[in-house]
């Protein structure tokens, strides 16, 4: 606040100053000029009247000669002090104008009013540095879990292109260097509502410093870095970054186990999309020799990862020398037929876009196209919007990074049950991903699922606590159940039960629920929902365990006892 | 020298003299007070005022604040004073002259105050 009363005031000083001078020197006037009224005797302005008329002639409001008509000498100052009074006002406006257009004054004021709104948020909350393209989609994923964020940029651009987005609730954000630690603390890293530091920028370094800030003022807040390269990655590591991701690396990895475990991979694939999109197969990438275009960081990754799946690489690059590309590699940018045929493209299964310009990848791949059309095709889209050329291509696997980066974040913090299913679930082998494929396959109905965890305990399913401590025998199936017909099961698939510590995948149906225990569930959207009856309601819990309705006061629970003895003593008439 | 300080220094202390000017004479009595010299002590106070805006600095600020109570005191006076002459039925009284006055002894003390200030601060530089 002080700094944007101080600049107002510095700047108005002149101005107010003019303005002073004006309205005194028409009020001391006012007051010497004698005048007469109307009956003819001599009068003077006293200072409050003077003042209350030089008040409404110099903000031209002018309700006329007030107390009496005026004299000629009075008439002649008040022409003088009307042009006075006017143009000091004119003057003040005028700098009150320019000050409000002011960039210096507009950034203060900016800047209050993000202290102000991080102050106000009351919810958990989580820094996102770097407003590109995968800040403003993490932002986006959480705000549709319903968690909150600030965001902070250099740019004003990205700050801008945030405001655009259609968001629920108003993300705060803060224009500056996010690696400046006082930056930082406006921000909320201090704030006992901060969950943790993102840094998203397209910068290792200033990654690299954003994490260490964040660890350095509080050991015990999460910090989130993307690295680009190695360097970088051990370097966050040797502080303690709590998940340090590498798009490259990531994007690699997923290829890789696109080649040797396709099924496992769609898990992944189908649980991590955000939910409700078409399901889509995945070609299978076939074995044999691949053409890498671009040996960059993204080339080089992904060259490291077919070699260890045993694939042969040719790699294409226009500076095989500076990149250290490996011997054999080929000139070029890929882009023309002649690079492509002498990296013999005839002999090749798939080939890999992978430089950071898109049009040069969406080249390569029409190229390509025309030389082999049966090729396997993965390229790397830079920019999220040029997606449907991509489409349009027919590429057969997309290396997006922003959506690599945040589906990473988003199940790694939000949904931590999912990150530690996901990594199960690569050690089980082909046949147990077919049938869970299967799954949920039928259970979706054609779209990806919606994924969630249920935690047994007093908040999230006091029912089920409830019926336990009665003695009841409350199943993983049974929270499955349809509340309106038991016998019917909800289109869900349990993932995961952890106890103590320990993952069971795919529990059986009929394990007993304990207290403390953690479920994974997918299914499709609206299942949540349905299935908060039987977590909170202890009456529809009943039903779907035992299968009989439990009465809800004392008239019915006598009434439906007396009818069920009756029925059992063998008197169905009577019991009708 | 430096202009800035001397038109600084100016209005501080002309501020000061021209409230004790009005202060001084009977309490009561309204010819010993003249209202055109209440009136430039508001302006010349005021002045002084703005001219303290923007400073950073610690004295700064506690001068900002005395500044801003002598103003407080003096346009309490005058509104008094006003009120008396155009509003109350007797005009200006014995009764409502001693309360204009003792306002403005009010406003003197801040003003006293604001000079000692600019002393020190003079003295420190100056050392």
């Amino acid at each position: 606040m002080a700094e944007v009363f101080i600049i107002f005031f510095r700047r108005m000083r002149a101005p107010l100053l003019v303005l002073i001078g004006a309205y005194s020197i028409a009020i001391v006037g006012l007051v010497m000029i004698p005048g007469v009224d109307e009956q003819g005797n001599p009068w003077r302005f006293d200072f409050f009247h003077a003042f209350y008329f030089v008040s409404f002639m110099a903000s031209t409001i002018g309700f006329g000669e007030i107390p009496h008509d005026f004299s000629a000498l009075q008439r002649m100052w008040t022409v003088v002090a009307i042009y006075l009074a006017v143009i000091s006002w004119l003057y003040a406006i005028g700098t009150i104008l320019s000050l409000i257009q002011d960039p210096v004054f507009r950034r203060a004021v900016a800047h209050r009013r993000f202290i102000g709104r991080v102050r106000a948020l009351g919810e958990p909350f989580f820094i996102v540095c770097g407003c590109g393209e995968s800040g403003r989609l993490l932002i986006k994923e959480l705000a549709r879990r319903n968690i909150r964020s600030v965001a902070m940029d250099a740019h004003q651009d990205a700050l801008q292109d945030l405001e655009l987005e259609d968001l629920p609730f108003e993300v705060p954000h803060l224009l500056g260097d996010a690696s400046r630690p006082e930056l930082l603390n406006t921000a909320g890293l201090t704030s006992p509502n901060c969950r943790g530091v993102l840094a998203l920028t397209s910068d290792d370094h200033l990654n690299l410093k954003i994490a260490i800030t964040t660890k350095l003022s509080n050991r015990h807040l999460m910090a989130v870095s993307t690295a680009r390269t190695a360097d970088t990655m051990a370097n966050l590591a040797s502080f303690n970054t709590d998940h340090i991701i590498n798009p490259f690396y990531l994007f690699a990895d997923h290829l890789a186990r696109a080649l040797h475990a396709p099924k496992s991979h769609l898990i992944y694939r189908w649980l991590v999309q955000s939910a409700g999109k078409p399901l889509r197969e995945v070609k299978t990438p076939p074995r044999g020799t691949w053409i890498l275009c671009g040996y960059g960081r993204f080339g080089k990754a992904v060259a490291r990862y077919l070699n260890y799946e045993g694939i042969a690489t040719v790699v294409i690059e226009r500076d095989p020398e500076a990149s250290g590309a490996p011997e054999g590699a080929v000139r070029g940018r890929g882009t023309e037929a002649v690079t492509l045929r002498e990296a013999k493209i005839h002999q090749a299964a798939g080939i890999v876009a992978g430089t950071d310009d898109d049009a040069n990848n969406l080249s390569i791949l029409m190229t390509a196209r025309d030389l082999k059309p049966d090729l396997y095709f993965v390229a790397r889209e830079n920019r999220l919007e040029n997606n449907p050329l991509f489409h349009a291509a027919g590429v057969d696997f997309i290396m997006q990074s922003s959506r690599i980066v945040v589906g990473h974040i988003v199940s790694m913090i939000i949904t931590p049950l999912m990150d530690r299913f996901l990594r199960q679930a690569r050690h089980r082998d082909e046949e147990w991903a077919g049938r869970l494929l299967e799954q949920i396959r039928q259970v979706g109905e054609g779209f990806t699922p919606e994924t969630w965890s249920v935690t047994i305990d007093d908040e999230e399913s006091p029912a089920v606590l409830g019926s336990l401590a009665k003695g009841l025998d409350v199943t993983v199936d049974s929270l499955q159940r349809d509340p309106t017909e038991r016998r019917r099961l909800l289109p869900t698939v349990a993932l995961m039960l952890v106890r103590d510590d320990e993952e069971d995948l795919l529990p059986e149906g009929h394990t007993t629920l304990r207290p403390g225990d953690q479920l994974l569930f997918c299914g499709a959207s609206g299942q949540q929902g349905r299935m908060q009856w039987a977590q909170n309601n202890e009456h529809v819990l009943h039903y779907l365990v035992t299968g009989t309705e439990r009465a809800e006061s004392a008239i019915w629970r006598h009434w439906l006892a007396d009818r069920r003895r009756r029925r059992e003593t063998g008197n169905p008439a009577e019991a009708d | 020298m430096n202009l800035e300080k001397i038109l600084f220094g100016f209005f501080i202390l002309l501020a000061l003299t021209l409230n004790f000017g009005f202060f001084i004479g009977d309490i009561d009595n309204p010819d010993h007070h003249d209202e055109l010299e209440l009136f430039a002590a508001i302006v010349v106070s005021l002045v002084a005022t703005i001219l303290k805006f923007g400073d950073r600095t610690h004295i700064g600020a506690v001068l900002l604040s005395t500044s801003l109570v002598a103003d407080l005191h003096l346009i309490a006076a005058a509104v008094v004073w006003g009120l008396a002459a155009n509003v109350g039925e007797d005009g200006v009284t014995s009764a409502a002259m001693a309360s204009v006055v003792s306002l403005s002894g009010g406003a003197l003390l801040a003003n006293i105050a604001s000079v000692v200030l600019l002393v020190i601060e003079t003295v420190n530089i100056r050392r």
